[in-house]
């Protein structure tokens, strides 16, 4: 029997990357359309209100939990892509970590935006300074040095290696965060979903999954479209990409690539 | 929204026009390239549109 091996390592250099990622947009823009439509009508329209006090602001819980996931998780495969890129010398992975960025900074702030709409009428303030919000602010503050420390660095490579140490040591922010609610006494209230189980309604925790779902498929999206434009930008002198230079002299040849 | 409103329409909204700017600068981008492509005295750009 024959057995056919995909080489994955073919898929590291920018010139075979940068169609792949090309073809694979349309599908995961897509794949977010339908789940953000599914996520808000099962949250809107299905699941029920939230007994208690909390009542129909429990809404914002549906899109604010999954942008604090993606603000960390986005975090963590930043810092990773960074990493190897700083050890194993390799260009497309430094510029995942860049195409990352913008996205998990946005994410991270839509966290604390929504986070301060929910604690309004539920706990009667806007903000306050305990470990969950403090840490997250700081997360934020981290993905904003990356993205200026990098560009303030004229050299893409010098900008590369000085971004991956210090997302490589901000990545200590990530557990924090996690495990503040166990650690400290905060406001904040403890984790939803957890090992053992969760407390929401099964409807509201499908809400909720739908829609990080939704933001994984928008994250990859948007890194895919914006790693293209970061790879068309920094590699415009390489020989693949080549059919640029050609209608630039002559512009009555039209350019194969398409962005 | 039980009175709500202002607080579940705002953090929606907020999402909205946050991730939809995201989509509209990268299309942005995409257009400067395009014109980049044809026209080479704009080939110089700051670092800081890169990262972004």
């Amino acid at each position: 029997m024959s057995q056919k091996t995909i080489n994955w390592y073919k898929y590291a250099a920018p010139a075979n990357f940068y169609p792949l990622a090309g073809k694979m947009i349309p599908w995961f823009t897509a794949i977010t359309v339908i789940l953000f439509a599914a996520g808000l009508y099962v949250g809107f329209f299905v699941a029920p209100t939230w007994g208690g006090d909390q009542k129909e602001s429990y809404h914002i819980i549906f899109i604010h939990v999954p942008a604090a996931w993606m603000g960390m998780f986005l975090y963590v495969l930043m810092a990773i892509y960074a990493g190897i890129g700083w050890a194993f010398n390799a260009r497309l992975a430094s510029m995942m970590a860049t195409a990352i960025s913008t996205t998990g900074a946005i994410f991270t702030f839509i966290s604390l935006v929504t986070g301060s709409l929910w604690g309004r009428p539920a706990w009667g303030v806007w903000w306050v300074w305990d470990a969950r919000m403090t840490s997250t602010l700081i997360l934020l503050f981290l993905y904003i040095g990356f993205i200026s420390l990098q560009s303030s660095i004229d050299d893409p490579r010098r900008a590369d290696r000085t971004g991956a140490v210090l997302a490589l040591v901000g990545l200590i922010n990530v557990p924090i965060i996690y495990f503040s609610v166990q650690w400290w006494n905060t406001l904040h209230q403890g984790a939803t979903i957890t090992a053992k189980g969760y407390r929401m309604v099964p409807s509201q925790l499908a809400a909720m999954l739908l829609l990080l779902a939704a933001c994984w498929m928008y994250s990859i999206a948007v890194v895919l479209a914006r790693v293209r434009y970061i790879i068309r930008e920094r590699e415009r002198e390489a020989p693949w990409l080549s059919a640029e230079t050609v209608s630039q002299t002559r512009p009555s040849v039209k350019l194969k690539l398409e962005l | 929204m039980g009175g709500y409103g202002l607080y579940v329409w705002g953090a929606y909204g907020v999402t909205l026009v946050l991730l939809g700017g995201e989509v509209i600068m990268l299309l942005k981008r995409k257009r400067d390239l395009k014109k980049r492509a044809t026209s080479p005295q704009l080939e110089t750009r700051s670092t800081i549109r890169e990262t972004l």
